[in-house]
């Protein structure tokens, strides 16, 4: 029987899709505007954080509302709390994107410290960690998710090499290079942190498919 | 599932003449704990609970095989009184059904019944029942008046009372709040999750907000039989059955 709630239920979903949309590409943009030094590009990302919130508001608010008028139960509840929950995940990566483009409006005008190799890298696992992730939302695929929360562990090991290089190569050898050097340590923390909000969707994913919450339990994720 | 189990059915097969209402059905009741069954009309959740205190054998032309114990007794045992069964296992109906007699009547009429004379301990038996019925402020300077002054809601608290008096040990509840409003529906909700500490509780409602709130346990019968049978959290946000899924979110049809 199809039910008004479904009509709306997609419309959500489709909401929820847009916002991934947005932030991936604010993602995009401001790892591009670190590799480019592209001034321009990282205060784009700035001022397109206004967007999302606006997004994250009315997302938010839909799910309130088909709560209140439907007090749905089982799959369209996981559904839309897990809504929710992403929505607000995809927000934090948004503000993330935006710290990273303020780091690199700080560095633009220095000469590069070094050349970036592995926060290009780390920039890669965290793209494909929240391209995946939103994938995953969208066509519920939780072998997909489980990867993503998997793949965590290689975003956590890069930033604490990129970490240890610049502060034992750099700024415990010469304190001048700080200026450079922190906001890029800063950078690798940023990304770090949008693999583990990614990690968040993709357990969020499995709880909203198969109702079983992987969130500090790892071990079912087996 | 910790808790003892106070009624359970096993194999049980119920006919109407020759249509089968149920199919089958192994459940157990638990105790002290709140068992909600679910299901679209005609799946058989009322024929159910009736069988519960054998009050469906009252219609003609009706059979039953399987077996249902309370507290391990066969209930449909030759030697087993089905009055007695009544009186232990108690129940309170959709619309709500005093006597036609004074407030007091209706709660002291069952302590009665059961030969008891002694008139202090009835009018203390009255009092203790619709204190824990959650209906003694309301009526406590009116007793004597007619329970039908009483509002909907008022009157199957008495209901309730009623069953407390003659220390029934289950209660069921067939759409108890069908036909109340929002307030009274509260007061009913938070009356069973307060009995439910001396009494087992076993609730048929169409409300599945309702049967989220109250219940411990929720059963969801269709076409006569028990699809799924769970703890209620795990029925209303993940089950297991795609039946159960599409009744509760309304998809069902």
């Amino acid at each position: 029987m199809k039910i008004h709630l479904d009509e709306e239920l997609k419309e959500l979903h489709k909401d929820i899709l847009k916002m991934g949309v947005m932030v991936q590409e604010e993602i995009y943009k401001s790892v591009d505007s670190l590799r480019e030094r592209d001034r321009q590009k990282a205060e784009e990302v700035v001022n397109a954080d206004k967007r999302i919130d606006e997004l994250e508001l009315v997302i938010d608010e839909k799910c309130i509302d088909l709560i209140a008028r439907y007090q749905p139960m089982a799959g369209d509840l996981r559904f839309i709390t897990t809504g929710m929950k992403i929505n607000a995940e995809l927000e934090r990566i948004a503000d993330i994107a935006v710290d990273i483009s303020q780091r690199v409006l700080e560095l633009v005008d220095k000469p590069l410290l070094k050349p970036l190799v592995d926060i290009p890298k780390l920039s890669a696992i965290a793209q494909k960690m929240v391209g995946d992730a939103i994938e995953a939302f969208v066509s519920k695929d939780v072998e997909l998710a489980k990867k993503v929360v998997l793949s965590d562990s290689q975003a956590d090991k890069l930033r604490n090499f990129v970490q240890d290089e610049l502060l034992n190569d750099y700024i415990a050898k010469d304190a001048k290079t700080a200026d450079r050097a922190v906001p890029l340590l800063l950078i690798s923390r940023y990304l770090e942190r949008i693999c583990d909000h990614a990690t968040n969707i993709a357990e969020d994913v499995v709880y909203m498919v198969e109702a079983k919450v992987v969130r500090h339990h790892p071990e079912q994720l087996k | 599932m910790d808790s003892k189990v106070k009624i359970k059915a096993e194999g049980v097969n119920f006919f109407y003449a020759r249509s089968q209402a149920l199919k089958d059905i192994n459940l157990d009741i638990y105790e002290n704990q709140v068992t909600a069954i679910i299901g679209p009309s005609g799946c058989g959740k009322s024929t159910f609970i009736r069988l519960l205190n054998r009050m469906n054998e009252l219609l003609p032309h009706t059979n039953i095989t399987g077996r249902i114990s309370l507290d391990g007794r066969d209930i449909f045992e030759d030697s087993v009184d089905a009055v007695q069964i009544r009186k232990r296992v108690g129940m309170v109906f959709q619309k709500p059904n005093p006597f036609p007699k004074s407030i007091f009547e209706n709660i002291s009429y069952g302590i009665k019944v059961n030969g008891i004379k002694d008139k202090t301990f009835i009018e203390e038996k009255v009092e203790a029942s619709l204190k824990k019925a959650a209906l003694w402020q309301e009526v406590r300077d009116r007793l004597s008046d007619s329970a039908l002054k009483l509002s909907g809601g008022q009157q199957q608290r008495l209901c309730i009372a009623r069953c407390l008096a003659v220390e029934s040990e289950v209660i069921l509840f067939d759409e108890p709040c069908a036909s109340l409003d929002p307030i009274s529906t509260a007061k009913i909700e938070e009356l069973i999750t307060e009995l439910k500490k001396d009494y087992t509780i076993v609730i048929v409602t169409h409300n599945m907000q309702q049967a989220a709130r109250v219940s411990d346990y929720t059963a969801f019968f269709l076409m006569g039989e028990l699809i799924e049978f769970g703890r209620t959290q795990d029925i209303f946000t993940a089950p297991k059955d795609k039946r159960t899924e599409d009744y509760i979110t309304g998809r069902f049809g």
